[in-house]
C-alpha cells in the first residue's frame, strides 16, 4: 500500500540538553524551522489524499435516522454517557451530580446515584457491566459497583480511585474492571489500579486541560489518544508513559477523540467547528470534515461500526453525519433543544446515543 | 455615553470563534452585490427601512451554502437567538419565523461580542430608562433586578438616573422610525445578555477551562527518523468496504434493527442477538467477521470459545490459555500480579510443565529473568510471541477447518432471508 520512495532525510534531532544560555525563543525558532523543513520535504512527494482514493468508492445514499428512544429523567444538563457491553444499558451523568443507569431499550431507570459534586463530566461503564465510574468537579474518579438489589444504596459501596488536582474530564476502563484511565483539567492523564487506588502511570505532555481520551483497539492494546485545550492530540504508550505521537492541526480546543475501528487512525472534534482524521502510520492529518455553514463547535465524535460514517454532536444542537472516506456530509439531524454534549455508537453498531444540555438522552 | 467598565479579560475562546463566524455570515448577508434584498417594512403606521423577511433569509442561506430548508431555518434561528437579527413584530420573541415576518440586522454597536461582558451599569441605565419612560413597563423579573441593582450600585445611582434621562431626552429628538428601531435593538441586546429567568440562555458556555499554558517548551526528545514515504490511504477504503455489509446503521440488519422494531422474538445470547432456535446458532455476520482478522476472533466471546475448542482438537490449546492468562495479568489488580506470574510460570513456562508453551529461547530467557522481579508487563514479550504464533499458524488453519465451516453454514441456514452467496448476506 505504501510506496517506498527515495527518502530525503531531514536531520535527526536527538535528545537535547537545554544549555543554560539557550533561550526559550531560540528553541522555539529551531523547532519551527524543522517543522517548515519537514513540510517542504513532504510537499515534494506525491501524497494521495483520502478523498481521491475514495473516488472509486460508491457514494452513500440518503440516510434516514430517527430518534428511537428518548431518555428523560435528568434534572439538568447531561454531560456524558457510555454504553454497557450488553448493547442496551447506558450510564449517563449530569451537571447536578446525578449519575443514572438506564435500560435504553425499555427507557427504564435501573440505578441512580447522586455524587457529592456538580458537573459530573465523565462516566464510564465497566466491561463486566457490574460497575460504573464517574467524576467531575470533585477532581476524583469513583467506582460504584452496581448491585442487583434495587434498594441498596449504591453510594455506600463507592470507591475513590483516581485523584487529580483539577476537574476530571474523561474516564475509561481498560480491558477489565481493574484499571481505569483518566484525563483531567490539570493537564495530565493517568492510569489507576481500581482495587488499591494506586497510580500506575501518569502521562505528562499537554500544556493545558486534557478534555478527552480513547483507548486503542489494537492487537497489543497498549496505547491511547488524548485531546486537550492546547489544540493537541497526543498518542501515549501506556507502559512507559511516553508520548509517542502528537498532532496539532486544530485551531481550538479538542473536545473529543475516537479511534477508527481498525486502530490505524483516530478522529477528533473541536471548538473550531471541524472534525479531523489522523492516520497513525503516516503520522499526519488526512481529512478535515467541515462546512462553511457549520459554525458551532463539535463536542463529541464516534464512528459507525465499519468506520465509514463519523457522527459528530455539535454545540448548535445538531448532529452531523460525515462520509469518512469522501469527506462529505451525509446528513444533518435535528431534535435536541440544546447543545449535544456527548455521543457514542452502541457496541454492536445498531444505534448511537446522544446526551444534551436539554436534559435528555436520545437513541 | 455609557461606560463599559469591565475589562475584556476572560473571554471564552470558543464563544469568540462562534461569534466571529456568525458575524461573517451577517456581513455576507448585507453585501451590496451578493447579499439580501432589503425593503421597507410597515409597522403599524411607521415605515421601517432596511428590513427583510424570515423567508428571505432562509432562501439566501439555502442558495449561499447549498443546504436544505431545515438547516437554513436552523442557522437563521441561531442568528436570531444570538441577537444578530431581531424581529420587528413581537420583538420579545427571539425566534425566526419562516414567513413574511419582518426582521432587521442588529447594529454592530449592540453585537454581544462588541460589548462583552454586558455591564451592570449599562443594564441599570436601560432598566431606569424603561422605568422612567413608562411606569409599569418593567416586567416582574426586571423590577426585581432593578431593585437589586439599586442596592448594589447605590453609590452611582444618581449617575444612572442622569444618564437614563439624558438618553431619553436625546431619543425624543429622533424620528419615530429611528426611535422604534433603537428601542428594538437595545431590547434585543438585553434579552440575550440578561435573559428572563427560565428562558434559554444562549450565552451559557458551561464550565470555564483554566487553560494553564505552561512556559516550558516540550522538546521532541525522541530521535526523529524521516524515512518518508509517499502516502496513499488505501487501508481505510479496504477496511470500510470489508465491514460495510456488517454496519447495521448503514446496511440495516437482519432480521431487524432492535431499536426500530422493538422485536422481542430475538433474545440476546451472551449479548449477541440470536434467533430463538433450539440448536445453538451464532449470527452469521458475527461468524463471518471472525474471518476478517485474528483480533475480531479473539475479541468476540463466542469466537474465542470456538477457537479454543478447535485448538483443543489440535492439542495446542495451551497457547490460547497462556495468552489469556497474560491478559489477565496486564489488566488485573496490582495486588495479584505476583501470584498470577507464579501461576503462569508453573503452568506454562517450567520445563516439563503440563501446558508448556513454545517460546523462542531468547524470549524465554528474557522472561525468566524478568519473573524474578515480577511486574505487570513482565509477560509482554512472551505473550506477543505466542499471539503471533497463533495468528500466523493456528488462525488460518482454523478458518479452513470443518469446525469453522460448519458453524458458518449453520449460521447461514438460521439466517431467515439469507441466500447462498455469503457476501450477499446482510448481518442479522
Amino acid at each position: 500500500n505504501l510506496m517506498t520512495d527515495e527518502s530525503p532525510r531531514v536531520p535527526e534531532m536527538a535528545t537535547q540538553e537545554v544549555q543554560p544560555n539557550e533561550t526559550l525563543t531560540h528553541l522555539k525558532t529551531e523547532s519551527d524551522t524543522l517543522k517548515t523543513k519537514l513540510e517542504e520535504e513532504r510537499a515534494k512527494l506525491h501524497d494521495v489524499e483520502l478523498h481521491q482514493v475514495a473516488e472509486k468508492v460508491d457514494g452513500l445514499g440518503q440516510f434516514i435516522m430517527k430518534t428511537r428512544r428518548t431518555l428523560k429523567g435528568h434534572g439538568n444538563k447531561v454531560l456524558c454517557m457510555d454504553w454497557c457491553k450488553d448493547k442496551r444499558r447506558i450510564v449517563s451523568s449530569s451537571q447536578d451530580g446525578k449519575v443514572i443507569v438506564w435500560d435504553a431499550f425499555t427507557t427504564n431507570k435501573e440505578h441512580a446515584v447522586t455524587m457529592p459534586c456538580t458537573w459530573v463530566m465523565a462516566c464510564a461503564y465497566a466491561p463486566s457491566g457490574c460497575a460504573v465510574a464517574c467524576g467531575g468537579l470533585d477532581n476524583k474518579c469513583s467506582v460504584y459497583p452496581l448491585s442487583l438489589d434495587k434498594n441498596e444504596n449504591l453510594a455506600a459501596k463507592k470507591k475513590s480511585v483516581a485523584m487529580h488536582t483539577n476537574y476530571l474530564s474523561a474516564c475509561s476502563f481498560t480491558n477489565s474492571d481493574m484499571q481505569i484511565l483518566t484525563s483531567s483539567g490539570d493537564g495530565t492523564c493517568a492510569l489507576w489500579d481500581v482495587e488499591s487506588g494506586q497510580l500506575l502511570q501518569s502521562f505528562h505532555g499537554h500544556a493545558a486541560d486534557v478534555l478527552c481520551l480513547d483507548l486503542a483497539p489494537s492487537e497489543t492494546g497498549n496505547t491511547f489518544v488524548s485531546g486537550g485545550c492546547d489544540k493537541k492530540a497526543n498518542v501515549w504508550d501506556m507502559r512507559s508513559g511516553q508520548c509517542i505521537q502528537s498532532f496539532e492541526t486544530h485551531e481550538s480546543d479538542i473536545n473529543s477523540v475516537r479511534y477508527y475501528p481498525s486502530g490505524d487512525a483516530f478522529a477528533s472534534g473541536s471548538d473550531d467547528a471541524t472534525c479531523r482524521l489522523y492516520d497513525l502510520r503516516a503520522d499526519r492529518e488526512v481529512a478535515i470534515y467541515s462546512k462553511e455553514s457549520i459554525i458551532f463547535g463539535v463536542s463529541s465524535v464516534d464512528f459507525s461500526l465499519s468506520g465509514r460514517l463519523l457522527f459528530g454532536g455539535y454545540n448548535d444542537y445538531t448532529i452531523n453525519v460525515w462520509d469518512v472516506l469522501k469527506g462529505t456530509r451525509v446528513s444533518i439531524l435535528f431534535g435536541h433543544e440544546n447543545r449535544v454534549s456527548t455521543l457514542r455508537v452502541s457496541p454492536d453498531g445498531t444505534a448511537f446515543c446522544t446526551g444534551s444540555w436539554d436534559h435528555t438522552l436520545r437513541v | 455615553m455609557t461606560i463599559n467598565t469591565l475589562a475584556r479579560g476572560g473571554w471564552d475562546r470558543e464563544q469568540m470563534a462562534c461569534f466571529q463566524k456568525m458575524e461573517k455570515v451577517i456581513v455576507a448577508m448585507q453585501d451590496p452585490d451578493m447579499g439580501m434584498k432589503m425593503r421597507n417594512q410597515r409597522l403599524l403606521i411607521t415605515v421601517i427601512p432596511h428590513a427583510m423577511t424570515g423567508r428571505d433569509m432562509i432562501t439566501w442561506l439555502i442558495q449561499k451554502y447549498c443546504i436544505c430548508e431545515e438547516e437554513a431555518l436552523h442557522i437563521s434561528g441561531m442568528l436570531v437567538r444570538y441577537g444578530y437579527v431581531y424581529p420587528l413584530k413581537e420583538p420579545r420573541s427571539l425566534v425566526l419565523r419562516p414567513d413574511e415576518s419582518p426582521y432587521r440586522f442588529q447594529t454592530p454597536y449592540f453585537w454581544t461580542s462588541t460589548r462583552w461582558p454586558a455591564s451592570e451599569l449599562d443594564y441599570a441605565i436601560y432598566l431606569a430608562k424603561k422605568n422612567i419612560r413608562k411606569q409599569g413597563e418593567l416586567m416582574e423579573y426586571e423590577k426585581e433586578r432593578y431593585s437589586v441593582l439599586h442596592k448594589r450600585i447605590n453609590h452611582t445611582w444618581d449617575f444612572v438616573v442622569m444618564q437614563a434621562r439624558e438618553q431619553l431626552r436625546a431619543s425624543k429628538q429622533r424620528r419615530k422610525a429611528d426611535r422604534i428601531v433603537l428601542e428594538c435593538q437595545e431590547q434585543a441586546y438585553w434579552l440575550i445578555n440578561r435573559p428572563q429567568p427560565g428562558a434559554h440562555n444562549v450565552l451559557d458556555m458551561g464550565l470555564e477551562r483554566p487553560n494553564n499554558l505552561s512556559a516550558r517548551v516540550t522538546l521532541v526528545s525522541d530521535i526523529i527518523t524521516f524515512l518518508y514515504v509517499s502516502y496513499v490511504p488505501v487501508p481505510f477504503v479496504k477496511y470500510s468496504e470489508q465491514y460495510q455489509n456488517h454496519d447495521p446503521i448503514m446496511q440495516g440488519c437482519l432480521p431487524s434493527n432492535p431499536w426500530i422494531s422493538d422485536d422481542t422474538a430475538y433474545t440476546r445470547v451472551l449479548g449477541h442477538l440470536v434467533l430463538l432456535v433450539p440448536a445453538f446458532a451464532a449470527p452469521v455476520d458475527l461468524v463471518e467477521r471472525w474471518s476478517f482478522s485474528f483480533m475480531e476472533l479473539l475479541n468476540d466471546i463466542m469466537g474465542r470459545r470456538e477457537f479454543m475448542i478447535y485448538l483443543e482438537k489440535e492439542f495446542s490449546a495451551e497457547n490460547l490459555c497462556f495468552w489469556q492468562a497474560c491478559e489477565d495479568i496486564r489488566h488485573g489488580e496490582s495486588s495479584r500480579i505476583v501470584e498470577k506470574v507464579e501461576e503462569i510460570y508453573k503452568n506454562f513456562l517450567t520445563p516439563g510443565a503440563a501446558r508448556w508453551v513454545n517460546v523462542d529461547s531468547k524470549t524465554m530467557d528474557k522472561t525468566l529473568k524478568g519473573i524474578r522481579h515480577p511486574h505487570r508487563f513482565v509477560m509482554d514479550d512472551a505473550q506477543m510471541h505466542i499471539y503471533f504464533l497463533m495468528k500466523k499458524d493456528s488462525y488460518p488453519r482454523y478458518l479452513k477447518s470443518d469446525l469453522y465451516k460448519n458453524l458458518l453454514a449453520k449460521a447461514i441456514m438460521n439466517c431467515p432471508t439469507c441466500l447462498f452467496v455469503l457476501s450477499a448476506c446482510s448481518p442479522s
